[in-house]
């Protein structure tokens, strides 16, 4: 079996039907109940107190920030953000979890009844939010044995630096049907949470984590076939193949007459598949409860619309301005504007100059030389500014093309202005015509069958005359003037 | 005893006020009266068993510290070296504390609750960690883990529980002032039983933080003392606003003192039918007659009230309390301190064989309870229609202040004086029956106070009156409390307890069950 986006034959009536949970970990400067830092990366247990440890007699206190970024989110999502909800405990043993409970929110939400339209091939796919809600996050466990699974681990660690820190879980409606539509959900819903600043949404380090629930039905069915949740998507494009596989997977078991059991699935990137898990221990049943040690939270409607008057320009609004200051296609434009630091690059880039041309650039060479050299946008030494100063050389025909990429290359290890870096390699294109003139002639002394091909009418050749006069200039030589310079040289085709 | 009372018993018989007034006044020093405790402790409590953790060392240390500071005129707090027994379920730092579990035998906790940190402002002097029932579950401190404290009264009786060690440091005169907490009644039943001061406090009035919780939305800490005053001075010591505990009132600490002398005329007072309703001892019942009478004739107007949703309250209780507990207790599992079954082949058997080794009956029996509350398809039926109880509760309770005009209402704490060690062990039911009277008030989270009433005829053991007041009502509680105590005179001296005890003890051995299997 391997996976596929593709429908296939035998189930093509039976469409995907997606649902994402995605907990995502407020960057507040403190942990969601007591005052211990949330830095990422610490030495193991360096970051607790005995609120986040659990300590016997310890007692949680709300951070209003992740209370106010949390809402952020939800308005961000058109959701309406309760005048009251509640914390409730989710009861469960599991060794990371210094209380043996999570502090979770259960059947009063912050947030409800929201949407995220979502950007996907030059389309726009409305998918429903169903809820917005706070918990705390888990300690991390190291199981030290064959497989680093606690089942068979020889002992185990525990690092309580994560527990406590803020989480906000978003669960959307099932309304995605794609393993397209749903990477473009998780990718929208993180360009949204980094416009929000509330996070800084790393797969990799795990501070977004998307949880798919997945199951396949007759098209035009009203119910829901069984679903399966996927774990372990550390990237977009794990969500993706996972997505599809599982997909592909369930297909071929309705095909083959079997039935879909309803579990929680790793996702094996290696191996590019689904496994089962075992189940949390004596995970059924969570007896949910308020939580007896915070008071419930009161959003008024005057801090609701002080929260969402402060909302920043999300990722739709930054698209549609680009579209209209631009006139880019939606796909350059949904690229440019994934997130506020690579618009603002842009912006700063374009200022005056075509943003069809700048939009190449940016979308182009620059991203292969900041991946050769390992560096970022925001980090690298070409600025908008020097970029803009490479692409106005070019657009005066100071510059090739060809000698342009080189330049570019060579900013991004320089801080000398693109000038410079020009002046000092000899890149300049030569632009005079009496100097061009001499190696044209030389040019069409050194190839008399093709300029003769040329003259019978094959007017292709001119291409390779013109790389001939190139070469001989390294490169330097004023493409269009070379060219203007030899088809007077030549004379015209059959003439 | 029978030697003559020795020179500390002198000591031993004042109260904290007086106490406090003598060293301000510079005729005692901290480290006398806390060295005069220390001793009293070596003396009478390998009888008695109030203290599971005797702190003589730090104790001595602060007590020089208040000594230091009072030679040098720096300002007292107000029970600058007035010896104090702390129940064994507030974590003070680097000290021992055990919530009377075998699971927490060896635990030290890294912080100090914020009682503790208030009364060491105060000028309090711990002289140590008492006794109580496993996880202040209990009406007998027969469910510690670490065997069961006596009645200073009668060694062969219960001194109640769950704040059982603190109410017999007291009654005993191990120090002047004691902490527990009231969950449904640990406070002011073992104070009834002792024939000593107890008060829950209005629930948020005092901190939790530190307090190793047994049921958080009800779990209060409030003073066991001898006197009124004393128990007023200790609640202004530890109360007032914190914010590290959520549920804590935004409110500066009540004036509690000042008004004392007030008394009660033109109070109303409200005396509960439910709570003098059938199963009160005779003797219980004759006292607090007489009580109600006094009040009449100090000037309080005294009004029969109904009050229906008592009669549930305390099966509301016993669903919330275990439900509470079941999960707060859930974080003792071996993984991060306290004790760690050896030997298990994996996390969950550790977490399993740790819990069924640390854990004593009660305890488990009622985490139990609350799990099966909580789960799915049973929480509508059991957590719920608890919550609901609940809500009625205090609707009654509002329409008492509201609608009938009261101030307080009045009651037996506890149906019995202190039963027999061993009598009600081995069921749970009449143990639960203890905190009849005493779990409304929880529910409500208002204000109580137990004060002794005098002696039952039948056995000549202490009866405690309950005085209950609204949500912040101490101070006009106390204010009557302390008229009611001033006029009955109650005698529960320390030197006077204990010499009582010693002449019953002879009557009182071979007459206990369980005994008497083994004592032909």
């Amino acid at each position: 079996m391997t996976a596929t986006a593709e429908p296939t034959t035998g189930t093509r009536h039976h469409e995907t039907v997606i649902g994402i949970e995605t907990h995502c970990e407020l960057a507040t400067a403190t942990k969601m109940f007591c005052a211990c830092p949330t830095a990422f990366g610490a030495p193991p247990n360096s970051q607790v107190c005995p609120v986040c440890l659990g300590e016997p007699g310890s007692l949680p206190v709300v951070n209003g920030r992740a209370i106010e970024w949390a809402a952020r989110i939800g308005l961000a999502l058109n959701c309406t953000v309760a005048g009251r909800s509640q914390f409730h405990r989710k009861n469960y043993f599991y060794p990371d979890m210094p209380k043996n409970y999570q502090i979770s929110q259960y059947d009063e939400p912050l947030c409800t009844g929201g949407r995220l339209d979502v950007p996907l091939d030059g389309a726009v796919r409305r998918v429903g939010i169903t809820r917005v809600h706070m918990e705390e996050d888990t300690g991390k466990s190291l199981h030290v044995g064959a497989t680093g699974r606690i089942h068979d681990a020889a002992y185990s660690l525990v690092d309580y630096n994560r527990a406590g820190i803020p989480l906000v879980e978003i669960v959307s409606e099932p309304d995605m049907r794609s393993p397209e539509e749903a990477r473009a959900y998780a990718e929208e819903l993180r360009a949204v949470l980094l416009a929000l600043e509330v996070s800084d949404a790393k797969l990799e380090e795990g501070s977004l984590r998307f949880d798919v629930n997945i199951s396949i039905r007759p098209v035009g069915s009203g119910g829901f076939g069984t679903k399966v949740e996927l774990k372990n998507l550390n990237s977009l494009r794990s969500l993706y193949r996972a997505v599809a596989f599982e997909a592909e997977r369930q297909r071929a078991v309705l095909r083959d007459g079997g039935t879909i059991v309803q579990e929680t699935r790793h996702w094996d990137e290696g191996a590019g598949r689904t496994a089962s898990m075992r189940s949390k221990e004596y995970a059924t049943d969570y007896r949910y409860f308020p939580e007896p040690d915070l008071t419930p939270i009161v959003a008024t409607p005057e801090w609701v619309e002080q929260v969402r008057s402060a909302l920043p320009e999300l990722p739709a609004g930054r698209r549609a301005r680009l579209a209209a200051a631009t006139g880019l296609d939606a796909r350059t434009v949904a690229w440019l504007a994934r997130d506020p630091g690579t618009l603002a690059y842009f912006e700063a880039a374009a200022a005056g100059r075509d943003p069809k041309v700048v939009a190449t650039w940016v979308m182009g060479e620059l991203q292969r030389v900041l991946h050769e050299q390992d560096q970022t946008l925001a980090g690298t030494l070409i600025t908008p500014q020097r970029l803009g100063e490479l692409l106005d050389l070019l657009a005066r025909g100071e510059i090739s093309a060809t000698a342009a990429k080189g330049v570019l290359a060579e900013m991004a290890t320089s801080d000398a202005p693109p000038r410079t870096i020009v002046e000092r390699k000899g890149l300049a294109q030569l632009s005079d015509a009496a100097e061009l003139e001499a190696v044209v002639a030389e040019v069409v002394q050194a190839n008399p069958e093709l300029v003769a091909k040329y003259r019978g009418g094959k007017q292709g050749v001119l291409g390779a005359l013109v790389g001939q006069v190139m070469r001989a200039t390294g490169g330097r030589a004023n493409p269009a003037l070379v060219r203007d310079l030899l088809g007077r040289a030549v004379g015209g085709p059959g003439g | 005893m029978s030697g003559g009372v020795p020179p500390q018993a002198a000591l031993a018989d004042l109260s904290a006020a007086e106490l406090a007034a003598r060293l301000a006044a510079g005729e005692l020093s901290a480290v006398e009266a806390t060295e005069a405790a220390l001793e009293r402790i070596a003396a009478t409590d390998g009888r008695i068993h109030a203290f599971l953790t005797v702190t003589a060392e730090h104790a001595l240390a602060q007590a020089r510290a208040v000594d230091d500071d009072r030679a040098r005129g720096a300002p007292l707090g107000p029970l600058a070296g007035v010896p104090l027994a702390l129940k064994d379920v507030l974590c003070a730092r680097g000290i021992r504390t055990t919530a009377g579990s075998r699971i927490l035998d060896r635990y030290l906790p890294p912080y100090d609750a914020t009682v503790v940190a208030r009364l060491r402002e105060a000028g309090a002097v711990v002289v140590g960690k008492t006794n109580m029932d496993e996880f202040a579950m209990g009406s007998s401190t027969e469910n510690s883990g670490f065997g069961p404290t006596r009645n200073p009264w009668d060694p062969g009786r219960v001194p109640g529980g769950s704040s059982g060690g603190s109410a017999a440091a007291v009654a005993a005169g191990h120090a002047a002032l004691g902490i527990g907490t009231d969950t449904g009644g640990s406070i002011r039943q073992p104070a009834s039983l002792c024939g000593v001061v107890g008060v829950k406090p209005t629930y948020g009035l005092v901190s939790r933080y530190g307090l190793i919780a047994f049921a958080s939305s009800l779990d209060q800490v409030g003073p066991l003392t001898r006197t009124v005053r004393d128990a007023a001075l200790l609640v202004e010591a530890i109360a007032g606003h914190d914010p590290l505990d959520s549920t804590s009132i935004d409110a500066p600490a009540p004036d509690l003192t000042s008004g004392l002398e007030r008394g009660v005329e033109g109070l109303r007072i409200g005396v509960v039918a439910e709570f003098l309703r059938g199963g009160v001892q005779p003797g219980v019942r004759a006292r607090v007659d007489e009580a109600l009478t006094r009040l009449d004739k100090l000037g309080a107007r005294l009004d029969e009230v109904s009050l229906p949703s008592f009669e549930y309250a305390l099966s509301a209780y016993y669903l919330i309390a275990p439900a509470e507990c079941s999960s707060n207790l859930a974080r003792y599992d071996g993984v991060r301190w306290g004790l760690r079954a050896q030997g298990a082949p994996d996390v969950v058997e550790m977490m399993l064989r740790t819990r069924s080794q640390g854990f004593g009956a009660e305890v488990k029996r009622r985490v139990m309870l609350g799990t099966y509350a909580l789960s799915a398809g049973y929480y509508d039926a059991y957590y719920g229609r608890a919550q609901k109880v609940r809500t009625l509760v205090v609707r009654d309770l509002e329409r008492a202040w509201q609608e009938r005009g009261l101030d307080l209402l009045v009651g037996p704490t506890s149906p019995t004086t202190a039963f027999r060690i061993g009598e009600r062990a081995d069921d749970p039911l009449a143990m639960y029956l203890s905190d009849v009277f005493t779990v409304p008030v929880n529910l409500a989270g208002t204000a109580a106070v137990s004060i002794p009433a005098g002696l039952a005829d039948e056995d000549g053991l202490p009866v405690g009156l309950q005085l209950v007041a609204p949500v912040l009502g101490e101070a006009t509680m106390l204010r009557a409390a302390h008229a009611l105590e001033q006029d009955l005179g109650f005698d529960n001296r320390p030197s006077q307890v204990l010499a009582r005890a010693e002449r019953a003890g002879g009557r009182e051995r071979g007459d206990r069950p369980g005994e008497e299997a083994t004592t032909p």
